[in-house]
């Protein structure tokens, strides 16, 4: 892999660390050092076998507070090196915690991948894959035949589509290393530095007060029709450019990073298309990492909201998304980067709550005329609350909750906006909230419930 | 979109000279108009109500709920859902709004209800006034037969032919002789060119009687056969009448649109290169004696086929105004759907056949919703994403009835605007027609920009020699988009590596003072390499102040521009020529697609490093395609003529898809056992949803 890193980082390319460790473990490769990407400091390890040198590498990016890219192609540990390989391992994983939050870490997977190794990957923040190459997998397919008995290829046990579509364990992945690593230096402009670093502001050539008048009929008459949240993200961004995370996984929630006014912002969106937008296990844990990393780089985070409520049925109850929905609301509630949310449409029930209202501290929260915010659909709750009998409240339950005022009346919602200047809005809040300051309570560390 | 409609310089000017003096006349029109129509018709017939100070009712689908004729009008009231029969067809609910409105009068636009005698006799019935001409003529222009034996009768030219029973073979013979060859022979029954054959000498009269009269018998059940003059490579020519209700009646100079696909028209221009202005002469008398004979009032056209030694045949009279009106009204000054109003009223012309110019040259370009590169259209659907039209351009009018943010669904006509340039002479409007082409933002849609570009730069076309088979005559083997001269290609690969190199400059600039600080590059030269089509081209930049210096194929090229990458259209300036190109997109692959010349270019760039590794990389498997039936376009499926386990051979039909009033009929790519069918008659498919598997 030693000619990606050459490509890979374009400056000052110095390799430290290696003298000692050859003599001990001669012929392995792993390259670590640090370079410059788009002139901004980046520490890079690269390794085919596991092995414990490069936790120096993360110790001094701990320090000067640079971003860790690793580049994993691991068998897993070294049968042959017994307990010694273990305990590298465990080096690492410590490392792994020990930065996280501190710095972004991001794994790229480029070959297989197996064993106790793929924990290093998913301790940091972002993993990603090479599709048809790359493998993560805690046993591989010999294994898994001789224990369950299952038939299952690596690629089906572990490969690119498995973990960015079904498991959930990588956020994006790529056709080719190049592609992978290009797409990386891209990925790499939107974050900063470390957790003392506000969020990188680029040269933007896209004017913050643009209007975007097309958002003014985006959202469908009839209240059950879909549309793509994508559609509206993209339209709001700068240039239309929305590096998404997670693009394949819980797809009725969107999260990704774009920039406003050449600043990075975190964007999080309900995805009408999917399953109406509907909050589910998946898509609250998704959404709920995200928010996370955003908080803990200083990424002020914006908000789509059109969510009516969260997925019912047994499927869901028993697979905890009590415990699994209040991961997102903690997230959003702990948060205190700058948070702008927008309801678009349905702002329903709990997931109302959720979805960085006003009350869990959004410094902005605007409406849509089309925005209802209700406990419920307005048919669901005519039932409820006239059980059995007929009725034509459902009109009167629309009349009154089926939009933004009754919202907007009590300052749930801080305006109710023209569609086309949300782009504006967001900007000049943007520019405001760029000197926010706000802390938690001191704590040893939160208690989100996992 | 207000102001999209006429460019000053154009309409308005020569307009407002008749228009001011007509202030008042215009007060005793309508109080009131109702369009019966949607998209951009209804949009420039809006445009001239409010010019004359007409309130304007609207009528609209419930998915055009939104659309811009809609904002335009004074009033819009919902006829129906989205299907046309249900909405701009259904007469019940259109004389509904029409009471409910109190509109007094009704422009019908073209298409719809426009030539729809029992639309315009319920509106008599209730005293509504139809903008365009009585029922009588709308009746006898809309029959083929009797239009044609009134056309004779006025002494129009029509083209030579025998239309009946005919005996056997010898006689079929004898009539071809009588015509002249060659003839055309085909079933009387049998609509558009369907079953159509040429004969050029008797033993081909014979054989096309053979097959066209058991054809008639077989799939009409009516022996009646026509044989007709076939005429070789003709033009279609048409000239705008205009008549009052006072028997006077002028001709407004021709159009020619020639420049057809499926004989629908593409492009668009007045006056026609071919005509002197003797045929002009009496290819207008003729048509002014046509509109007399059937009393016409209003706006109509005759349509003529011209032949290569300029004789010309009626082919039929349109009682409405046409889509192309407007290069008619550019080359004229006048505003058709003013005096179609005022007519409608009651007054008489107010213009002199003398008084009818030719000033200068006005083309139109029918910008669709399709892909060009599918039988020269297949129509596209999607919501337009970005969309600017070119108004920036001098002497441009764009007709539209959508904006950025509009859909363009499977219910209605796929076109987005009419693009009219206008100059003092047709290079000059071809010219405008060239830039306002480049400079014409529609994403999100698939268009056909690109055909329509290369038409109208086509040595066939500027130099006049089109008739209606240009299209497959030009491009036998399809339209393949524009194919590029070793120096165009030198700029598109120049204009791509500094898009990527300006993007990476860019990149490396931020804001503020970082902690870290940011190490800045001195570099200023890349070595490159860019993947077009199936060759890969090693380029060399270097900035070399604001400029960027390309050296590709061992040619130096200076490229300037301003690099603005959130803009749409880019100008650069290569070599001194300026190019206005768009980049549709881009990725962090080096990945790019380039709107240049009207063509839309994938190209990649990489750095010469990764493209070196590149070679490391493993192929992908393509999928095989010839085992799986992909719907080429957006579309309803209307049938499935094969279920699982079935054998079909290749090229045997396995299922219909329609879209946009075309049905297209799917076919096998090889022979083999039908695996799984994914559609069923009804579906609404996306373009690229899977139809059937094959094993």
């Amino acid at each position: 892999s030693f000619d990606e890193y050459d490509m890979f980082v374009e400056h000052r390319c110095s390799d430290f660390g290696m003298d000692s460790s050859k003599n001990k473990y001669p012929g392995d490769s792993v390259v670590t050092g640090r370079g410059r990407i788009n002139g901004r400091l980046a520490y890079v390890f690269s390794q085919v076998c596991f092995l414990s040198v490069h936790h120096q590498v993360m110790d001094q990016a701990a320090m000067v507070g640079a971003p860790v890219i690793g580049l994993n192609d691991s068998g897993g540990a070294r049968i042959q090196e017994g307990v010694e390989s273990l305990a590298g391992y465990a080096d690492i994983f410590l490392r792994n915690v020990l930065c996280s939050g501190l710095v972004p870490q991001i794994s790229l997977i480029m070959g297989p991948c197996a064993g106790g190794a793929v924990y290093s990957p998913a301790l940091t923040d972002f993993t990603f894959m090479v599709k048809d190459t790359s493998y993560l997998f805690i046993t591989g397919p010999d294994v898994v035949k001789s224990v369950t008995n299952e038939d299952v290829t690596q690629e089906q046990l572990g490969g690119a589509k498995t973990h960015t579509a079904v498991s959930g364990v990588a956020h994006r992945a790529f056709e080719n290393d190049i592609d992978a690593l290009l797409n990386l230096r891209e990925f790499f402009n939107y974050l900063p530095l470390s957790n003392r670093d506000p969020a990188p502001v680029c040269e933007c050539h896209d004017p913050s007060d643009r209007l975007v008048p097309e958002l003014d009929t985006v959202v469908p008459m009839e209240s059950t029709k879909a549309y793509d949240m994508l559609d509206i993200i993209r339209s709001i961004v700068d240039e239309r450019e929305f590096f998404e995370i997670m693009p394949s996984y819980a797809r009725n929630i969107v999260v990704g990073f774009a920039r406003m006014n050449g600043r990075t912002v975190g964007i999080v969106g309900n995805q009408p298309k999917v399953a109406s937008g509907c909050l589910d296990i998946n898509s609250s844990v998704k959404g709920a990492r995200f928010v996370r990393f955003c908080d803990a780089f200083n990424i002020p985070l914006i908000t789509f909201v059109d969510v009516p409520g969260f997925l019912p049925g047994t499927a869901q109850e028993y697979g905890g998304i009590i415990r699994h929905g209040a991961k997102l609301l903690f997230a959003f509630a702990e948060a205190t980067v700058p948070k702008i949310t927008v309801i678009t449409r349905k702002a329903y029930g709990g997931a109302y709550d959720v979805m960085s209202s006003k009350h869990l501290r959004g410094d902005a929260n605007y409406a849509w005329p089309t925005a209802e915010v209700a406990v419920m659909g307005a048919k669901g709750a005519v039932q409820i609350i006239f059980r059995g009998k007929e009725t034509d409240a459902e009109a009167e339950y629309v009349d009154k909750f089926a939009n933004p005022f009754p919202a907007a009346m009590r300052g749930f919602v801080d305006d109710i906006i023209q569609p086309s200047t949300t782009r504006m809005r967001i900007c000049h809040d943007l520019d405001v909230l760029a000197s926010k300051s706000q802390t938690n309570p001191w704590k040893k560390h939160a208690n989100i419930p996992l | 979109v207000a102001g999209s409609w006429v460019n000053q310089c154009l309409l308005e000017v020569e307009v407002k000279g008749v228009c001011v003096s007509e202030g008042r006349e215009t007060c005793n029109t309508f109080e009131k108009l109702l369009i019966a129509n949607r998209g951009e018709i209804a949009c420039r017939v809006i445009k001239t109500c409010k010019k004359m100070g007409i309130k304007t009712v609207a009528i609209h689908s419930d998915v055009d709920a939104n659309a811009v004729h809609v904002k335009m009008a004074d009033e819009a009231v919902c006829v129906g859902p989205a299907p046309t029969s249900k909405s701009y067809l259904n007469m019940d609910a259109i004389m509904e709004v029409i009471k409910k409105t109190r509109a007094q009068a009704v422009h019908p636009g073209y298409g719809f209800l426009s030539e729809n005698k029992e639309f315009a006799r319920r509106l008599a019935a209730e005293g509504v006034t139809f903008i365009g001409p009585d029922t009588h003529a709308i009746q006898a222009m809309g029959d083929k037969i009797e239009s044609k034996l009134l056309a004779k009768n006025a002494k129009v030219n029509t083209i030579p032919g025998f239309d009946g029973v005919v005996k056997d073979a010898d006689e079929a013979v004898r009539i071809a002789r009588e015509i002249g060859y060659p003839v055309m022979i085909k079933a009387s029954a049998g609509g558009g060119g369907k079953g159509m054959r040429i004969a050029w000498d008797d033993e081909e009269t014979r054989e096309g009687f053979r097959f066209s009269s058991q054809e008639a018998a077989s799939s009409f059940g009516d022996d009646r056969l026509l044989i007709e003059k076939f005429i070789d490579n003709p033009r279609h020519i048409e000239i705008q009448v205009l008549a009052d209700k006072h028997g006077n009646a002028l001709w407004l100079n021709e159009r020619e649109c020639s420049i057809q696909r499926r004989n629908q028209k593409v492009v668009e221009e007045a006056p026609s290169t071919f005509l002197d202005s003797e045929t002009r002469r009496a290819m207008g008398e003729q048509a002014v004696a046509l509109a007399k004979a059937v009393k016409y009032s209003s706006a109509g056209t005759v349509e003529f086929l011209v032949d290569s030694s300029k004789n010309f045949y009626f082919l039929e009279m349109n009682t409405r105004l046409q889509v192309e009106h407007p290069v008619t009204e550019c080359i004229t000054g006048l505003d058709l759907v003013q005096e179609m109003i005022r007519v409608a009223k009651g007054y008489p012309l107010r213009h002199k056949q003398a008084d009818i110019p030719i000033n200068g040259w006005a083309v139109e370009c029918r910008v669709y919703a399709e892909d060009p590169y599918k039988s020269f259209g297949l129509p596209s659907i999607g919501k337009l994403s970005q969309y600017q039209e070119p108004l920036h351009v001098p002497s441009v009018r764009v007709d539209s009835g959508i904006e950025q943010g509009s859909d363009i669904s499977i219910y209605y006509d796929p076109m987005i605007s009419k693009l009219i340039t206008y100059g003092s002479n047709r290079a000059e409007a071809l010219r405008r027609m060239e830039e306002a082409l480049d400079n014409y933002v529609i994403r999100g849609v698939t268009h056909n920009i690109s055909l329509l570009r290369e038409v109208i730069i086509h040595p066939r076309f500027v130099q006049g020699d089109i008739s209606t088979k240009f299209l497959p005559e030009v491009y036998p083997d399809g339209f393949k988009g524009h194919q590029l001269t070793d120096h165009e290609r030198r700029e598109l690969l120049a204009t791509a590596a500094c898009l990527y190199v300006a993007e990476q400059l860019r990149s490396q600039r931020f804001l503020g003072t970082p902690r870290i600080p940011i190490a800045k590059s001195k570099r200023n030269s890349w070595e490159l390499s860019v993947h077009l089509g199936d060759g890969i081209y090693p380029v060399a930049v270097s900035k070399d102040g604001s400029s960027f210096s390309v050296e590709v194929d061992g040619m130096k090229l200076n490229v300037t521009s301003e690099w603005n990458l959130a803009l749409p259209l880019l100008s650069v300036t290569i070599d001194g020529t300026q190019r206005t190109v768009q980049r549709l997109s881009r990725d962090a692959s080096g990945k790019t697609s380039i709107q240049f010349l009207g063509t839309v270019y994938k190209l990649q760039v990489l750095t010469k490093a990764a493209a070196e590794l590149s070679k490391y990389m493993p192929e992908k498997a393509a999928e095989d395609t010839s085992s799986i039936l992909r719907s080429p376009m957006p579309g309803a499926v209307v049938a499935v003529s094969v279920k699982p386990g079935d054998m079909v051979s290749e090229g045997q039909e396995i299922c219909v898809i329609e879209a946009m009033k075309m049905q297209n009929s799917m076919i096998a790519a090889k022979t083999g056992k039908v695996k799984a069918v994914h559609c069923k008659a009804g579906d609404t498919v996306g373009e690229g949803d899977l139809l059937v598997e094959l094993e």
